[in-house]
Parts: C-alpha cells; sequence; structure tokens
C-alpha cells in the first residue's frame, strides 16, 4: 500500500470543498487504506480527511488512542459525516500535515454528535467531546476547503481561562 | 548573498510605526521574516528579522532615515535565520500576583531547575498605580515532563505568594 503525497498550503485545492461518497466499493476500501497509513505515517497524525491527499471526496479518518488518559472511539472512519449538535467551546492548540511547521489556538465545540457512514455504507452516530471532538471538528473542516489557519484565534492574552458563556 | 539581520526598533508609540518602516524596507529591497511587535508602557517594540543583499552598515544606512523620523532607537545584528525549525510548545504556564520585584526572576529560576524551555513569554503590568498587578504567560517545553514543572511551580508560588496556573499543550495534528 502505497503512502498517498499530502497537499500541503498554499496549494489551492485544500481550499476547494468536497464531494459526497456516492459507492462503497472495494475501490473506496483500498483507498482507506492507503489514507489510513499516510495518517500513521505523519508523526503524531491523529486525523487525515481526503482533500488532504488530493481526493475531493467527504472521507475522513479520525483515531486518538494514542492519546493517554482521554476518552474515544478508536478508529473511526468517517464518510459523509455530518456534525448534528455541538455543545460548550474551548481553545486547543492545532496543526496539519497540510501546513507544516505552524501550530495556532483554534476555538472549537467542547462536545458533538456526528453521525456518518463507515466504509461499508452503515450510518453510525457518535457522542464525542474533547479532543477527539476536536480532531473531528478539524477534519470535517477539510472537507469544507477549511484549515485551521481559517480559524486561528490570538496566541496571546488569557483565553485558556475564560469561560465561554452560550 | 542575502543575509538575515535582526532589527530592534523601540520608541514612543505613535500610529504609522509599522508601515513606515516596513515600508522603507521594501523599497530597500528586504524580504521580512518572523516578527514580533508589540507596545510595552508607552513604547512600541519591534523584534524583526529582515533578510537582505548587503552589509549591516547600509541596513542600518537604510533604517535610519524612516528610525530618526518616527524617533525610534535602532539596533541591528547579523543572525541564523533558522527558519522552518518551529519547536511546539507543550507546557503554558500562566501567573499573576500583587506585583512586586522578583516574579520574574523566581518563576524562571524554578522552571529551570525542571530543564523547561521558555519559547514564548509575556507579561502586563495591570492594576492601578497604587495597586499594581503583575500577570505573565509563558509557553514552552518541559524536559522532565508537567508533573516535575506543576510540583516546582507548586512550591515557588506558595513562597512568593504568586498564582500560578499550569496546563498541557496536546497539540492536534490532523
Amino acid at each position: 500500500m502505497p503512502l498517498l503525497p499530502i497537499l500541503q498550503y498554499p496549494d489551492e485545492r485544500l481550499k476547494q470543498v468536497s464531494q459526497p461518497v456516492e459507492h462503497f466499493d472495494d475501490e473506496l476500501r483500498a483507498f482507506i487504506a492507503d489514507l489510513e497509513q499516510t495518517m500513521r505515517a505523519g508523526p503524531g497524525g491523529v486525523g487525515i480527511a481526503a482533500p488532504q491527499v488530493g481526493r475531493f471526496q467527504r472521507i475522513a479518518i479520525v483515531d486518538v488512542s494514542s492519546k493517554p488518559n482521554i476518552e474515544h472511539h478508536g478508529r473511526l472512519i468517517l464518510i459523509n459525516p455530518e456534525i448534528t449538535e455541538w455543545d460548550g467551546m474551548k481553545i486547543g492548540r492545532e496543526g496539519c500535515m497540510s501546513v507544516p511547521d505552524y501550530t495556532g489556538n483554534v476555538i472549537r465545540a467542547e462536545k458533538i454528535r456526528i453521525t456518518a457512514r463507515d466504509e461499508f455504507g452503515t450510518s453510525q452516530s457518535y457522542d464525542m467531546h474533547g479532543y477527539e471532538a476536536r480532531a473531528v471538528q478539524h477534519e470535517v473542516d477539510h472537507l469544507d476547503g477549511l484549515l485551521f489557519l481559517d480559524r486561528l484565534v490570538s496566541r496571546r492574552n488569557d483565553l485558556f481561562q475564560r469561560k465561554v458563556y452560550k | 548573498m542575502s543575509k538575515w539581520y535582526m532589527l530592534t526598533l523601540v520608541g514612543k508609540d505613535r500610529p504609522g510605526i509599522v508601515s513606515h518602516v516596513a515600508g522603507a524596507l521594501y523599497e530597500g529591497g528586504c524580504n521580512l521574516g518572523e516578527a514580533s511587535m508589540m507596545r510595552l508602557g508607552g513604547n512600541f517594540t519591534i523584534m524583526l528579522m529582515v533578510k537582505f543583499d548587503g552589509k549591516q552598515k547600509q541596513l542600518e544606512e537604510l533604517v535610519s532615515t524612516v528610525a530618526d523620523s518616527m524617533a525610534l532607537k535602532l539596533h541591528v545584528d547579523a543572525i541564523d535565520a533558522e527558519l522552518h525549525h518551529h519547536v511546539i510548545p507543550d507546557i503554558r504556564i500562566s501567573v499573576y500576583g500583587a506585583d512586586r520585584a522578583g516574579i520574574v526572576a523566581k518563576v524562571t529560576q524554578a522552571l529551570e531547575e525542571v530543564g523547561f524551555n521558555i519559547l514564548d513569554l509575556e507579561s502586563d503590568v495591570a492594576g492601578t498605580e497604587d495597586k499594581p498587578i503583575y500577570i505573565m504567560h509563558i509557553e514552552g517545553t518541559a524536559s522532565e515532563g508537567f508533573d516535575a514543572v506543576k510540583a516546582i511551580l507548586d512550591i515557588m508560588s506558595k513562597e512568593e505568594g504568586v498564582d500560578t496556573k499550569i496546563s498541557r499543550f496536546d497539540t492536534l495534528i490532523g
């Protein structure tokens, strides 16, 4: 299985909106295997989205199980994902395989509910929070042509301490 | 061959400093690198990486006109750029308390003891003139881990009567 080359900003293709997957076939599953291998080859990569390797379909993989002391759902294949509920907000530091040598602060929902299909087309639903929810939101953004650079907030001052009221 | 320089400019804050400095550098054929520019008290401070195809003296001459016109003190050093090698911080520390001499020294001595490398430090004097408070944020890497930093900061903050908060950065790479 080959590692797929990662598009890096300022490649404009990263800004395009990806299309839903319609066929859940062996070709899709072979691509997902390559995509997953590419994610795991990246240092510290906990997620990847198909447009990062130049396939503009709504496919993402998230696996934060390597991080200690957090709740998670293990390896998640998220096809045509939709975030249906958001709750709370939190700032965290993010980086991206498509934006090397930069990390920045991004506000994400603390809890989300997401529905998606798996690689066999079966509909799944997950309630998640914290780091895993952040990873999913980062990857879903890729499917909409958004990078974490589009959501940066200031590194300065006390945003970490501040409570965000809904 | 182009060389990198670190430009330091400091002067009384007023509108237009950045645009005048950047404009002069651009017209002089410079390319700018990473920068930190901020108001400290009533002063505007610039630390700016500049790539310039010429000698230090020529760069100083190029900037001195605009520096004089904006009443800025200028200092130039030749540097190694070392771009594209950002170190990712893993710990953030906030310290605050009634302002007095020694807070920064005590905090950073404690951090040095546990091998903490400061990547970014910014601080403010806030409150009122008769009751000033000191607020400092530090980001960096802890060679001996989070617990070692937390333990020594807990001791230091009790001894010094300042409040400290420490949090992990678990930078998400997606």
